[in-house]
């Protein structure tokens, strides 16, 4: 029982940085609004129809936790709440029992259960249905990469109950259950699930309205009657338009066109605040930017790569960049996760490779060049010029070159397709820029995926055993305590070795209109609809 | 000269060939196989040299070609030594035109940047006029099949998305430079002169020079040198004079969508797209590298309507 | 002529394969696994992307890829997107749009790019010439993406004349401030050819005869002078079709319209071969029958030209 409540300990102690972080964005008074107005706000075509174990990204990923309701919501500050669930318990962290609440329906009437999400679950970890959110089900028992493997470690025991078994045991394993991944989906869905992708049935705080979804334009959400979880809607439903260039969809919040827009493009950072005078935000979000060097370089692997790493690290002026170039839109890094998550660290061990200091940069660089010289070499940063990165990469090149006089340029791939691929085929002649937005709010999510070996966004080749000790310790510690210690401990590895360097945290910046109220983003960079007011 | 437009001659009927005589096109097409070379080329030299315009856009032109070839005569401070302490900085000594955003010296960007975007233009411009003009000269004067042929293959070509053609280029050649872009440019634009110089060169075949000068046994080759091409450039001047600005700027749009120069080659085009996202606060950034794409343009611009007046013979004989 | 225009239409045909068949080389040429880009920094399992490869050909030889496709083609399916969407519905509603925004834009600069031209070949090297050219040439110096950013913001932001961005349906009238911008560069070119042609046909022999025949000098321009001056008009607004509806990337990334331009440009930088190819596929078709158009107009133009046959 004791274990049970890991995860929700883990919630409170992060709700307590959070909050200061995220300053006070919520009114105390809520505003009154109309009940049936409809909020406007900005998005993207989702990529894929909307099945939930198949959507990643952020467009498809808005509509998804609007219309479904998983075993748990995330609050802003990414705090998890009961949605579905009653409880969700474990006496080891490996074996895992799910309570569901009764009385929840899917907008069809069908009632949720079990099934629900078990098969939802099945279906998404099987490999022949390729699902794009496979590996999310890769510790629960049965996975694998290789075969269609059914997952035996789920388990019916009745309609409100059922149990996870887990590979490895996993302490913070609820934390990651209100992924968009972990929807459950009725039983109607499996008549046809193109059909379904297309006009699917939830039990979250919105629906698709009546023909909601005009492709590449827009989608529109209406309030689901039925729902009665946490998320409960203040107002009558969500539109959410596709813009393909973020500098239209500001001038559409400028022109009075948008209610809320949740990504202030580059071209606004000097004058949105001003444009929008006290209904703006701009806090740190849970996404990490850094750029990694490939350990298949000559003169970046072994001592001297390390010392190169640290000194090119340290030859960074981080904070006048995010300054200057982001206008304070942009955290620097002290860590290699973000600071809306609970466990968060500004002082770790080593944490100094990480602040401007020229003179040692020199002086690194200086030993690195005893070891082998580096000479007339032109360091390079690949980017993908189609992602706005270019400004940036700049600055970081002529800091680099003014701190340590080599030759520090940018390397503009035409498209990300274009640059994946020298990345994956490990044919970079340099560093490249290298981002993560979390899946869930876990420091773990920001470690296991990018720097263990073989890990599917591990591209540049680090492997290092100690670190994955650390790491695997951290996961299956006994108490939200201990295993924050132990990422901690894997992330002061990690700034010795600087198989990333860490630049900032990116800010979610939005701007929203006079005529909404109660405005708060979530750690996810998504505006909470279902509290804004309008009218 | 062209017919009358009255509708009474039609090009090639017996009694139009019989007032030959009468009309000036013997006197003004001198086609004397045996006598000095005077055509219309050498002609339009003649006039040219005698108009102020063209000595000022002649100086212009040198002027801009100077800079482009030898930039670091004109500037003190390096344009790649860029702090960002100075970011959108206004003006002080030593820098006239302030800074960028990355904190580079505008002045020294703008005369670096001359060569890789007066490339672009120049060759980009060279390379379509002349294929293009060419193929297109052809395709209208001879027709036929040749033109059927000519003319669909332009329509594919000017299909193609150059944004896709640019990719491509871009993926195959490792290198990207002024002379990449410029091919990219030019491989995509050519139709658009061929049709211009072959509508042209349709409306000027028919005309009664060309048929004296089929009359006086010149060949149909030389016909379409001497008399045809001269007559008919005139829309391909004002293309091509125009375009010269239109590719220095496409190759800032081609830097927008991501597939322009490198951000290591200076260039007005680069520099102008990285200006963009300061447009409203800091315009000056933007607009100081499209001034000196507007001079350049202009020295163009007026080169171009000088040579045209003077390839004209109606427009030299109203001199 | 009938004859002529017949011939036309057929020559569609071998068009329409070179041109599918280069297009769809160039998309398969352009490096990386188009699956695996999709997914941004998150990639799903290798396993994953395998299935969905497969699942779209790519893990085919070019040359099936093609022929996949244009069997395809004979039956009616042009194939689906990466989002699982059919090329023929995207097709459906872009193209219309994209027709409305694209002649608007000619219309806009066909009209003011003549009569702009017209005054200015009248009185050149006069005052309305030399506004014309700084005109010309600020609309050719600073490029699209910051004509259109700032007539966003003047007029629909400052003075709110207009709606910032065009919304799904793209109503006419939405369409016309994206119709300058995407007019103004070509309203440049049409100004300067026009003002060329009027000023050398202002001397020519048939002006002289229609003048001395005590025709009035706005018969003289409009019927004499303009219409001859208007053949490398028509074939440059011919051409410029074309990159009105697909070269539209940047103007309809302003204003968020869904166009055509910005579809092919979504669809080449995914490596969406199916989608790139159908849609340029109907460019090229548009674009030879433009052409045939403007060759047809010749005639009516100048009688000089005369079609053999």
């Amino acid at each position: 029982m004791k274990r049970s409540r890991i995860g929700f300990s883990a919630v409170a102690l992060l709700s307590a940085s959070a909050l200061v972080l995220a300053g006070c964005a919520a009114s105390d008074e809520p505003a009154e609004g109309d009940n049936a107005a409809i909020i406007t706000t900005n998005g993207s075509e989702p990529q894929q129809s909307l099945i939930p174990t198949n959507t990643t990204e952020t467009g498809g990923g808005k509509v998804i936790t609007s219309i479904f309701a998983g075993l748990v919501s995330y609050t802003a500050d990414g705090d998890v709440e009961n949605e579905v669930a009653k409880s969700i318990e474990s006496e080891d962290g490996q074996n895992w029992t799910v309570t569901l609440n009764e009385g929840w329906t899917f907008t069809n009437g069908e009632a949720v259960t079990s099934d629900s999400f078990v098969k939802a679950w099945s279906y998404g970890a099987l490999l022949d249905n390729a699902q794009s959110s496979s590996y999310f089900f890769d510790n629960i028992e049965g996975f694998s990469y290789d075969e269609n493997s059914e997952l035996t470690g789920l388990d019916v025991v009745s309609d409100t109950e059922f149990t996870v078994a887990l590979i490895n045991p996993e302490a913070d394993f609820p934390l990651r259950l209100g992924y968009s991944a972990f929807m459950p989906l009725p039983e109607s869905a499996w008549e046809d699930l193109d059909a379904f992708g297309e006009n699917p049935v939830g039990n979250g705080p919105y629906m698709i309205a009546e023909d909601g979804w005009q492709h590449d334009v827009q989608i529109d959400l209406v309030v689901n009657p039925d729902y009665d979880g946490v998320r409960k809607a203040v107002n009558g439903g969500v539109s959410i338009i596709f813009y393909t260039s973020q500098d239209a969809a500001y001038a559409d919040a400028l022109g009075g066109n948008l209610d809320i827009l949740d990504a202030v493009p580059d071209s606004a950072f000097a004058t949105y605040e001003s444009d929008f005078p006290g209904r703006s935000v701009n806090q740190p979000a849970a996404i990490f930017q850094a750029f990694n060097m490939p350990y298949y370089l000559e003169h970046w692997s072994g001592d001297e790569g390390k010392l190169r790493r640290a000194a090119i690290s340290m030859s960074i002026d981080r904070a006048e960049i995010t300054d200057v170039i982001f206008q304070g839109t942009r955290t620097p890094a002290t860590d290699f996760t973000s600071p809306v998550i609970a466990g968060h660290s500004d002082a770790l061990a080593g944490s100094e490779v990480l602040d401007f200091n020229p003179d040692e940069a020199k002086k690194l660089w200086a030993e690195a060049d005893a070891i082998a010289p580096y000479g007339d070499s032109v360091f390079d940063l690949a980017y993908n010029a189609d992602g706005g990165h270019q400004a940036w990469v700049d600055a970081v090149a002529n800091s680099i070159s003014n701190t340590l006089g080599i030759q520090a340029v940018g390397k503009a791939y035409p498209t990300f397709k274009d640059a994946l691929n020298d990345r994956d085929a490990n044919l970079l002649t340099g560093g490249t820029r290298a981002g993560w937005q979390a899946d869930y709010p876990s420091l773990y999510n920001f470690l296991g995926p990018l720097y263990v070996d073989g890990a599917g966004s591990n591209k540049e080749g680090y492997s290092s055993p100690e670190f994955e000790k650390v790491l695997a310790e951290g996961a299956s510690a006994s108490s939200v305590e201990e295993a924050t210690a132990k990422y901690q401990e894997a992330q002061e590895i990690l700034l010795v070795d600087l198989p990333s360097i860490p630049l900032w945290y990116s800010n979610v910046t939005g701007v929203y209109s006079d005529t909404v109220d109660n405005v708060v983003f979530g750690w996810d960079s998504v505006p909470l609809y279902n509290e804004v007011t309008k009218g | 000269m062209p017919t009358n437009n009255t509708g009474h001659h039609r090009p090639g009927q017996k009694h139009f060939i019989a007032s030959l005589a009468e009309t000036p096109v013997a006197e003004i097409d001198q086609v004397d196989e045996t006598g000095k070379a005077r055509s219309t080329w050498t002609d339009a030299w003649e006039s040219m040299r005698r108009r102020p315009m063209f000595w000022i856009s002649s100086v212009l032109i040198l002027l801009i070609v100077v800079v482009a070839a030898f930039p670091s005569l004109f500037v003190t401070y390096s344009p790649t030594e860029c702090y960002l302490k100075f970011s959108n900085g206004d003006p002080q000594a030593g820098h006239p035109l302030g800074f960028t955003r990355q904190g580079c010296d505008v002045y020294s960007r703008i005369i670096f940047g001359t060569q890789a975007s007066v490339t672009i233009g120049l060759l980009t411009t060279i390379m379509v006029t002349l294929f293009g003009g060419i193929i297109g000269a052809l395709a209208g004067f001879y027709g036929g099949i040749l033109d059927s042929f000519v003319s669909r293959i332009g329509d594919i070509f000017f299909a193609i998305p150059t944004v896709l053609g640019a990719i491509v280029v871009i993926s195959v050649i490792p290198v990207r430079d002024a002379m990449s872009v410029s091919f990219v440019l030019a491989l995509f634009a050519w139709p658009q002169i061929a049709r211009i110089m072959r509508g042209s060169v349709l409306s000027a075949r028919n005309s009664d020079y060309v048929t004296a000068s089929a009359a006086l046994g010149v060949s149909r080759f030389k016909t379409l040198i001497r008399h045809v091409i001269p007559n008919a450039i005139a829309p391909v001047i004002v293309i091509a004079t125009v375009s010269l600005g239109i590719f220095i700027v496409a190759e800032a749009t081609l830097g927008f969508l991501g597939i322009g120069l490198p951000g290591t080659v200076m260039s007005w085009g680069n520099d102008i797209n990285q200006a963009r996202v300061t447009v409203r606060t800091h315009p000056q950034t933007l607009l100081l590298p499209s001034a000196a794409l507007s001079v350049t343009v202009l020295a163009f611009l007026m080169f171009g309507d000088v040579v045209r007046d003077a390839l004209d013979p109606e427009a030299r004989a109203r001199r | 002529m009938l004859w002529y225009a017949g011939k036309r239409f057929l020559q569609m045909i071998p068009v329409f394969f070179g041109a599918t068949f280069l297009i769809y080389f160039m998309v398969f040429a352009v490096p990386g696994d188009p699956i695996a880009a999709l997914y941004g920094d998150h990639p799903p399992a290798p396993g994953v992307i395998e299935t969905i490869r497969a699942e779209y050909n790519l893990d085919k030889p070019f040359i099936i890829q093609y022929l996949l496709y244009i069997g395809g083609l004979f039956q009616g399916d042009l194939g689906t997107t990466f989002s699982g969407r059919s090329v023929t519905d995207v097709m459906a509603q872009a193209f219309p749009i994209t027709a409305r925004l694209a002649m608007l834009a000619l219309a806009i600069e066909a009209f003011f790019g003549i009569i702009v031209g017209l005054v200015a070949g009248l009185r050149k090297g006069k005052l309305f010439d030399a506004s014309a050219l700084v005109i010309s040439l600020l609309l050719i110096s600073v490029p699209t993406f910051v004509v259109g950013f700032v007539l966003q913001f003047i007029f629909g932001i400052q003075l709110g004349w207009a709606r910032t961005t065009v919304s799904g349906a793209a109503p006419w009238g939405e369409l016309i401030l994206p119709a300058i911008v995407l007019a103004s560069v070509s309203f440049a070119y049409i100004v300067r050819l026009t003002r060329a042609s009027v000023a050398d046909n202002l001397g020519a022999d048939f002006v002289r005869t229609a003048t001395a025949k005590g025709l009035s000098r706005r018969r003289v321009v409009t019927v004499h002078v303009l219409r001859n001056s208007l053949v490398p008009v028509v074939t440059y607004l011919g051409v410029d079709i074309g990159s009105l509806m697909v070269g539209a990337i940047v103007t309809e990334g302003i204003f968020n319209i869904n166009g055509v331009g910005g579809t092919v440009y979504r669809a080449i930088t995914l490596g969406e071969g199916p989608t790139v190819v159908s849609f340029v596929a109907v460019m090229v078709i548009i674009f030879v029958l433009a052409n045939l158009l403007v060759d047809l107009l010749y005639a009516a133009l100048d009688p000089r030209i005369r079609y053999a046959n």
